[in-house]
């Protein structure tokens, strides 16, 4: 018998993930569709090459001999639809494939919400390697690229903004929340960051939002309006990042049940047999604990495709992420979460927080008030060590038992300074207050 | 070398800030530019007055424009931007610049190395001309003789490291390791490699000549610490001179396998070491261009061991052959010598087999073939010795096409030369026999590694793009796999530059150090 033939159509984290470890504990025939690159890059390092740390060489993980070596067939090409009856996905040119089981690990795309403008020459997103290159054509330095105007306060909004300013492009960035990033981090942090981003130059418009984007006869973009003040800012890029969402909509004539994501179980098994679906556009039917039902994020992708390849493999494996966690950088500063640190604290817990002097760290403790417990801890400019907060949590330990071991979790590279004691002794001062 | 900021500035459009900015940068280029023109006048052998005060002219122009040109990059930047453009500027990205950067240097070395006369070196007693009697005066003060291309040589490398050095440190402000470290290499350049050694001379008399050098500089990198004339001169020079023999001694088979043990080999290669230092100051700016491929793995552990095997067995045959032709002279025969050497190896060889095997994989019969062809070499050795020809090898073309191969061409010329084609490590990577000797033990039994934190990994590869020795850190990091691989010289830079705080260089317990995974495999992962 002839092995079985895996199709993954998307060649992100996800894909190449559950690919290289299906070919670990098997031989069965694989192919990974992308119409996006011929080898896998990684996304999370397309900001590097703008900015001029990196060539896009330096941003493949493996070598390109790997695949060959490793027997994945890498395809490039737009998948247009699947037939789960036939078994067959359709590219592009009328060539179709068929499959034994199939994976689809699509990704994401930006969210465009129907702005008038939105699709003038020199408004973009950024997630897509196109977009590297479009960015590249629209904002080359500040003398094509007078300023632009960031739309979105969120993570790849906020690259994009350090992006633009290694380029000595002058940026606004518009933000419908009140204060910086505060649907995820507390007022305090948030507060931090708004002071972070400002000091570095960026025009921080907090609480305010896209009303019109506004092109010259050329069909350029020439300014934006906001809605809440009307004014007009005169700019040569508009980025639109006001978030991602799954991209899925080759599939909405297949019969694959789709809600915003491909609905799957927690083996991602979707609707129809020898389906499924990870990684960003794989949408859990049912939230896994506080989780979201569709996650976004690198590590989340790579977990799923290392559990897959288990099940397709033939040793049914549950998704199982374990505590959550998470790490973004703002500017200069680093940011790492654990464990669950809500906006304010949820019902019985509370937080205790610590912030530097000089405004660029702080730590803050979700904790539980009746038994101390530690729900988990935000991060800013202080470096964490998974293992032990990991621990930790396993553990239930209680606040205290956290603060005064403190020092086992710090990761900063060696000779940083500490704050372990200056954290302790405000516990200290706040409890027997 | 001086660094331009993105191209793209626009004078009409940039902030105040940005004016400055630019034009701090072109006093700094400005002022170094004529500092070096000075240099370079005299190498053209142009009669200067005062030659001392030229020189001295000369040495602060170049000082103010590197620390004006480093102000005005990194007094205020943001920490994360430290390698914006480093991809887009010509000298740095093996551009036209860069080129013609590596064709400077590499001329420079060949004619330090091969035609010094040309940089003005008196031959057969005639005054010193051009660039080299520019440091007559101050290689007098110094040592008390007249300067020689190697006091030339050494000032300005000094001088280079002290320079960039500042510049390392600017740029890399926020990291108390990077500061410290770079304080160390700096401290240990003037004071190890370049002024004890001037004064040593100088305090040495008629009647007591005991050998100067840079104490430091551990065989096998000073490939010559071992050789007649050298070890004459400790056991002519009473007790100071046998203290530094013993010291000499015990630095190769004690002091630093102690210190690999605990740190790993990270307090030679980035702390202490003046080749190393060059390469992390002055060489900072080309770290990137190092080859990141399997292939280029391969390469560097077959060159690297291969400069060792060739320095234990150039180095035993020079020994041999003074032990054998003056005889008297010395209490330890020749024989005894080689029994002793064949012994170590084996021990050493021995031990590793019983213990590490298994980590040493496919690795293990490479070793085996080396240790070999040392063990052949030495019985080679004794049965097959007339004189000075040892295995019908003359011990004496042995050293000299050693110096004149590795300690010239490879080290020199290549190493240094080629920093802006083929990054800054070149010779600690593909050649150093002490890097080699070291990374040996820090494979094999030491304490330190890079800790991988958990799942945090997001694979953009900016700790292997900026890994000089062209390590693929990210091959590790993003399996979640701690990092411990023999060529590592622990410079810190991936974990600097890690967006996520995946990286973290430490020295563990030895049991929790050793007990993971280490070898990338090259297949099915």
């Amino acid at each position: 018998m002839s092995e079985e033939h895996v199709i993954i159509i998307g060649n992100g984290i996800s894909g190449i993930t559950v690919a290289r470890h299906i070919r670990k504990l098997s031989d069965k025939k694989i192919t990974v569709i992308s119409n996006e690159s011929n080898y896998f890059f990684s996304r999370t390092a397309l900001m590097y090459i703008y900015m001029g740390h990196m060539k896009f060489e330096n941003t493949k993980p493996y070598e390109d001999w790997f695949w060959e070596k490793n027997n994945i067939e890498l395809k490039l090409g737009s998948v247009q639809s699947v037939d789960a009856l036939s078994k067959t996905v359709c590219l592009g040119n009328d060539e179709s494939i068929s499959y034994d089981k199939l994976i689809i690990a699509s990704g994401s795309k930006p969210i465009k919400i129907g702005w008038p403008g939105q699709d003038l020459i020199g408004v973009q997103g950024f997630y897509h390697l196109e977009d590297l290159h479009a960015l590249e054509k629209n904002a080359p330095d500040n003398i094509k690229c007078k300023r632009a105007v960031i739309v979105g306060g969120g993570l790849i909004g906020i690259e994009l903004a350090e992006m633009l300013q290694s380029r000595h492009i002058p940026v606004t960035l518009l933000v419908r929340e009140n204060s910086f990033w505060n649907t995820t981090l507390t007022d305090g942090e948030s507060a931090m960051l708004n002071r972070h981003i400002t000091a570095q130059g960026i025009d921080l418009r907090l609480g305010v939002s896209l009303k019109e984007i506004h092109g010259d006869n050329l069909g350029n973009v020439k300014s934006v309006t906001i809605l809440e003040t009307k004014e007009e800012i005169q700019c040569n890029l508009v980025a639109l990042t006001i978030g991602v969402t799954p991209n899925v909509d080759f599939l909405a004539d297949s019969t694959i049940a789709i809600n915003r994501g491909v609905l799957t179980n927690r083996y991602f098994e979707t609707s129809v047999k020898d389906i499924y679906a990870i990684g960003d556009c794989a949408e859990q039917q049912l939230p896994i604990e506080n989780r979201n039902t569709i996650e976004a994020t690198w590590y989340t992708g790579r977990i799923m495709g290392q559990t897959l390849a288990n099940t397709i493999c033939g040793n049914k494996t549950e998704y199982n992420p374990g505590h959550w966690f998470n790490s973004a950088k703002f500017m200069d500063i680093e940011y790492q979460t654990y464990g669950i640190v809500n906006v304010q604290p949820a019902e019985n817990h509370s937080h205790f927080y610590w912030k530097h002097d000089d405004d660029t760290m702080s730590l803050t403790f979700e904790y539980n008030k009746n038994s101390g417990e530690f729900q988990g801890i935000n991060s800013l400019g202080i470096r964490l060590r998974h293992e032990v907060i990991d621990r930790w949590l396993n553990e239930k330990r209680d606040l205290e038992y956290v603060l005064h071991h403190l020092n086992k979790a710090n990761f900063d590279a060696e000779f940083s300074r500490k704050y372990e004691k200056e954290i302790f002794n405000l516990y200290k001062s706040k409890v027997e207050l | 070398m001086a660094m331009k900021i993105h191209d793209n500035i626009s004078m009409s459009l940039a902030k105040p800030d940005d004016l400055v900015l630019s034009l701090k940068l072109k006093w700094a280029t400005g002022a170094a530019s004529i500092g070096l023109g000075l240099l370079i006048l005299a190498l053209a052998n142009i009669q200067l007055p005062q030659s001392n005060i030229i020189l001295i002219i000369s040495m602060l122009l170049l000082s103010f424009g590197v620390i004006l040109f480093s102000h005005a990059l990194y007094r205020n930047h943001i920490s994360s931007n430290k390698n914006n453009g480093i991809w887009y500027n010509s000298i740095t990205s093996r551009g036209l610049q860069g080129w013609m950067l590596g064709l400077v240097l590499t001329s420079f070395y060949i004619v330090l190395y091969f035609y010094p006369n040309l940089l003005g070196l008196g031959l057969n007693g005639q005054e010193n001309t051009g660039l080299i009697h520019l440091f007559d005066a101050l290689s007098l003060n110094l040592n008390g003789h007249n300067a020689t291309q190697w006091f030339v040589y050494g000032t300005l490398y000094t001088l280079a490291i002290l320079l960039f050095g500042y510049k390392f440190m600017l740029k890399y402000q926020k990291n108390r390791y990077q500061q410290l470290r770079t304080l160390s290499v700096m401290f240990f350049q003037l004071g190890f490699a370049f002024l004890i050694p001037e004064l040593m001379s100088k305090l040495n008399s008629e009647s007591s000549q005991l050998p100067y050098y840079d104490l430091k500089n551990i065989w096998p990198l000073n490939y010559a610490q071992f050789e007649q004339g050298r070890v004459d001169g400790f056991l002519n020079g009473s007790s100071l001179g046998m203290l530094l023999l013993a010291f000499s001694i015990l630095s190769v088979f004690v002091i630093s396998p102690i210190l690999t043990y605990k740190y790993g080999k990270r307090w030679y290669c980035s702390w202490v070491c003046g080749c190393g230092g060059l390469a992390e100051t002055a060489g900072d700016s080309f770290r990137h261009l190092s080859s990141k491929t399997l292939k280029s793995w391969k390469v560097e552990r077959w060159l690297i061991h291969v400069v060792l095997v060739f320095v234990i067995l150039m180095t035993v045959a020079v020994i041999s052959t003074y032990l054998e032709t003056d005889a008297l002279q010395y209490w330890l025969t020749r024989d005894a010598f080689l029994v002793l050497i064949g012994a170590l190896l084996t021990v050493v060889f021995s031990l590793t087999m019983i213990f590490k095997r298994k980590e040493l994989a496919q690795d293990a019969q490479y070793a085996a073939i080396g240790f070999f062809v040392l063990i052949l070499s030495l019985l080679g050795f004794h049965f097959f010795s007339i004189g000075s020809e040892l295995f019908f090898i003359d011990a004496e073309t042995l050293r000299s096409s050693y110096g004149f191969f590795i300690g010239s061409i490879f080290s020199g010329v290549i190493g240094v030369g080629m920093y802006p084609i083929l990054g800054s490590r070149v010779w600690c990577r593909f050649g150093c026999p002490m890097a080699a000797v070291l990374g040996f033990q820090q494979r094999l039994f030491s304490k330190f590694r890079i800790t991988t934190n958990g799942g945090q990994c997001i694979s953009c590869g900016n700790c292997s793009t900026f890994c000089e020795m062209g390590i693929d850190v990210r091959a590790y990091a993003q399996k979640g796999e701690n990092i411990v691989r023999s060529s590592c010289v622990g410079c810190g830079i991936c974990a600097d530059v890690c967006p996520r705080g995946v990286l973290k260089l430490e020295n563990v317990s030895i049991i929790e150090g050793l007990n993971f995974p280490k070898i990338r495999k090259e297949t099915k992962e």
